[in-house]
This record gives structure tokens, sequence and C-alpha cells, in this order.
């Protein structure tokens, strides 16, 4: 579905990605871990389009993405979600959402005038979907309110929200759990479950709660150091030493005797 | 005093068309245009050169009917601010700003010199008013508050219906966050081109109303100050992203400027000279108070704009 090769970004001095080659197939929910710093979003930022790779290939669907704007990729299929919760501020839960569809008939300047029967009774219909998609997420109460208003993990089940307003082909989560509460967690997860097996999307996870990530993905990719380390199941990975490494670090006592 | 307030009402309304349009492009699209007097004045020439009877002073003497005049009014800055914002609009926020400021210095100092085009600093006389000959000159006003009054309200339903509609949440999306309305599959680009043509050729056209008033036109007009930044001082006043706001900001604001020439009669004879100072002083003051204690402007963005759908 997404293939990465040899794929190098650097910012300035800093090597965020060296060289990176890695595969994601269809259908599965692959996980994406590795310490801090080991180039993870800047590898979704660079498949979405918004930083252009200095080497490198992506493919989508086997065709070619490299270079592509972020909103022509997402024509083909492919969407992300950001770490740092991203939403409209200004705008109402239910219009964050309502931006979303493709092909609108409303996003052309001159519909509001010739076609404006048509265009409100798609917005009708994406308005029952936005509706239906905010009920799920139990948020239906606060469609009306701005989105700067509500909740961190709130802000996080709205972007979830706008993925689910489109059919996709690949979505990658950057985080999906971090700061949604409890007891939405596993609600969150079994409906990303339920996407990829039930329409066959698929998924690639950045997740630091190792209980998450564990539970929910099957093969995990390992990143440091801006390139992919190993390549697994949950548990091949829990018991590679070289991953433990990773993120404890090399076994170096004499840094501490120091 | 009444033909005094028609005169207050016309150019009331070519100052809200022209706040109007900056809504569309900044208050909606976030567009930082520093160079408003540029559109308006294209427009402005345009209608001139266009309808003017022959002469030897400037490039004239097609003596087109009016309606053409208006026409080429919108088209020629339309087409300016297409050709522009290929550079212009790859630039962000600030830098924007200050492109379009440099475009609009270059565009004055062109119309300045280039006098076979437009007879340079001395200005386009006798410029024709509609059906000036037909209608009382004791009456003329009431008639061209008219012609004023309805482009205005053409201006605002064509830009209130455009912004409401789905095309106008994804400029307000661009302005939010133009990262995410790209990685939403939207062509932010392009949506920023719309924007930023729709309302340049608003202030085209009115660049047009304004010298089919007054029959003469010159660059003097259409300095920064009077023509850019009194435009933006409406907008901040009146409320940025709301078209009535807008509206009310434009004549509240040139009431304030035309009715310090009121004051001359009560002041000081040695304050009264000087009253082109005080305006400016008025203007600060207005621009201080409103930031102080309603930053919104009178009237405030609308939250749910696409209400039209209940």
């Amino acid at each position: 579905m997404l293939r990465v090769e040899n794929l190098s970004k650097r910012f300035g001095g800093v090597q965020a990605i060296q060289d990176c080659t890695l595969q994601v197939k269809e259908g599965t929910i692959t996980g994406l871990i590795g310490p801090n710093g080991a180039g993870k979003t800047t590898l979704f930022n660079v498949i979405t389009g918004f930083n252009k790779p200095n080497a490198g290939r992506v493919f989508f669907k086997e065709e070619e993405i490299t270079g592509l704007q972020a909103f022509q990729i997402f024509r083909r299929g492919l969407f992300r979600t950001f770490q740092i919760t991203r939403e409209y501020k200004e705008m109402t839960v239910l219009e964050n959402l309502l931006l979303i569809p493709r092909d609108q008939i409303g996003e052309r300047l001159w519909s509001a005038w010739i076609r404006n029967r048509s265009m409100r009774t798609q917005e009708k219909k994406n308005i029952e979907k936005a509706m239906e998609i905010l009920r799920f997420l139990e948020m239906a109460s606060k469609k009306d309110m701005p989105a700067k208003y509500l909740p961190g993990g709130e802000k996080k089940l709205l972007e979830l929200g706008r993925m689910m307003m489109v059919d996709l082909d690949m979505v990658l989560l950057d985080e999906p759990g971090s700061g949604v509460p409890p007891f939405l967690q596993n609600k969150v997860m079994g409906y990303i479950r339920k996407l990829s097996h039930e329409r066959g999307l698929t998924l690639f996870v950045v997740e630091h709660d190792m209980n998450v990530i564990m539970n929910l993905c099957t093969p995990i990719i390992v990143m440091t150091d801006g390139t992919k380390l190993t390549e697994g199941t949950p548990k091949e990975i829990r018991s590679d030493q070289r991953v433990i490494q990773a993120y404890l670090g090399e076994p170096d006592t004499q840094e501490f005797e120091k | 005093m009444i033909s005094y307030f028609v005169s207050f009402l016309i150019m009331g309304s070519i100052y809200a068309m022209a706040a109007l349009a900056l809504n569309l492009q900044w208050g909606f699209t976030g567009l930082m245009n520093f160079g408003i007097g540029a559109f308006y004045m294209l427009g402005a020439y345009t209608s001139a050169i266009l309808t003017c009877p022959a002469t030897t002073e400037h490039l004239g003497g097609f003596g087109l009917p009016l309606v053409v005049g208006f026409a080429g009014a919108a088209l020629v800055p339309g087409v300016v601010a297409f050709l522009i914002g290929f550079p212009a609009l790859r630039l962000r926020g600030g830098t924007f700003a200050i492109a379009l400021l440099a475009i609009h210095e270059t565009l004055l100092l062109t119309v300045r010199n280039e006098s076979w085009l437009t007879n340079g600093v001395w200005g386009i006389r006798g410029i024709p008013r509609p059906f000036f000959e037909v209608i009382n000159p004791r009456h003329y006003g009431y008639f061209y508050l008219i012609i004023a009054g309805g482009l205005l309200i053409l201006a605002y339903l064509a830009i209130t219906k455009s912004v409401g509609s789905p095309w106008g949440r994804i400029l307000r999306g661009i302005s939010e966050d133009e990262d995410l309305t790209s990685m939403s599959g939207k062509n932010c680009w392009s949506y920023k081109m719309q924007s930023f043509v729709f309302g340049s050729m608003v202030m085209g056209i009115a660049g047009a109303t304004y010298v089919h008033y007054t029959g003469f036109v010159s660059p003097q007009v259409f300095n920064p100050l009077m023509s850019t930044f009194y435009v933006w001082l409406i907008v901040m006043v009146g409320g940025t992203g709301n078209n009535k706001g807008v509206i009310v900001g434009a004549f509240l604001v040139w009431a304030i400027w035309v009715g310090s020439d009121f004051l001359t009669d009560f002041v000081p004879a040695a304050v009264a000279t000087r009253i082109g100072f005080i305006r400016m002083l008025f203007v600060g003051i207005i621009l201080t108070v409103t930031i102080l204690t309603r930053p919104q402007g009178i009237l405030s963005r609308k939250r749910l704009i696409a209400d039209w759908y209940r």
C-alpha cells in the first residue's frame, strides 16, 4: 500500500531521516514506534507532502507521490492526523467536520448562485453524516461549540471524526490515544480496528502507549536515528534486544561512574 | 444640508464597497492586502479612460458607455490581481502585505509619470457622469446615491452569499490553519487566488463609482493613507469578518472624518486652520479605543456562517 524507499530528510545539520526504507501492507494496522527524535513525525510529514525529502521516493498504491502537495495526496485517499491536535479553533465542531468531504458542489465560487439547490441537498447529507459521527464520539451536544473550547481529549476525537467523514484507503495516525480519556480510549481503538476489518482501511499508527500498540498493531516497525531498525509481530518486538537498547541506551557503566 | 448628507452617503457607500472587498480578503481568507489603493486606482482609471471623450491630454477618446467602463473597472483589477497573485500568494502574512504595499507604490508612480496614459499628476478631467444632462443638477445626488447604494447592496449580497457557502468555509479554514486545510484535500493556493481576484474586482468597481461621481481623478486620491489604511481602519472598527459590521464601520468612520469639518465653526481660529491634523488625531483615537475596548469591532464575527441550511 505504502512504500518508502531510501528516504532522507535533513533540517540544517540535523539528519531527521536517514536512508529509510519501509513498507506498509494493505489492510494491516501497522505500528511505528521508536524513541523521541527517531524521526517518526518527520516521516509522516514527508509522506504527506508537508516536507520535501532530500532524497528517496514514496509510493502509494504503486504510484509515486514524492513531492506532491498535501491536497493532492489527500485526493488519492491518504489522510493523516496530527500529534499535537489541530482544529479550526473559531469554527464550530460541526463545521470542523463539514470542511472535510471531497467534491463538495458548494466549493466552487458560483455554486451558491447557480446550483443552490443541489448544494443544499449535498450539505444536508454531509450534516447528517457528521452528526452520526459526533453521536458516536459522544460529542453531539457540542456541535455548535467553537472547537477551541473542547478539552484536549475531545480535540483528539475530533481528528478521528474528521477521518471518518470520507472514504479513505489509508490513514496515518500520529498518537491517536494520547490525551483521550481512558473510558473512550477502548472505544476509539475498537473503532480503529473496526475500520480496518470492515472497510479494509490501512492504518499506520505512531503511539507511545505500549499497551495500545501491542494490542492494536501487527506488524510493528521500530525506528531509531531516522531509519528502520527492525520489524515484527508485537511478541518479536518485545523480546528484541536491539529495541530495548534503542529505548534505554547502551549498557555503558562508565557513563555513570564519571 | 440635505445635499451634503446625500454626498456623505455616496462616499460612505463607495468606502463600504472597498471595505467589503477587504473583508473578503482579510476577514475571511486571512490575506493581508496592503495594496487596496492599487486596485481601487486601477478601477478608477480604467473606467475614466474607457468612457472619456476624445482629448489630447491622455489616452482616451473611446467614449464608451458607462456600463463598459464599470465592466472594465472590474476586469482590469481582476486580471492584475491574478498576475500579481502568482508570485505574491506564495508569501504568507506580513510579507504578502509588504509585497502589495510595494506593488501599490509602483503602480502609483506609473500613473503619476506616464502622462500619455493618465495625464500624470494633472489627472483626468471631464469624466462623464451617468445621465448628468437629463437630470436636474439639484437632484443629481439622489440619482447617484441610487447607483452607489445599489452597487453596495449588490456587492454585499455577492460577498455574503459566497462566504456563507462551503466555498467560504474553505476560506475561513485557510485563514485559521492553511496546512490542515491543505491536508483536507483543498487546493489552498487556488482558493486564495479566487478570493484575491474577487475582492480586487469589487475594489475596482468602488474606484469606478468614485470617478463617475466626482468627474475628476488624479493620483493624489490614491495615496496609501486614504485609499488603503483608511479602508483597513473601517474593517477593524466595523468588525473583521462581519459584512454588516464593515458597512456600519464605513459610514461611522466617514462620519467622524467629515464631521471634523463642522468643528471649524466651534474652535478657535488657530486650531481651525489645523483641522486636517486634528482629523488624523481623531482617527488615531478611534483606532486606539476600538482596539482597547472592542478588539473584535462593532459587530463581531458570526460564528455559525453556515446557518442557511436550516
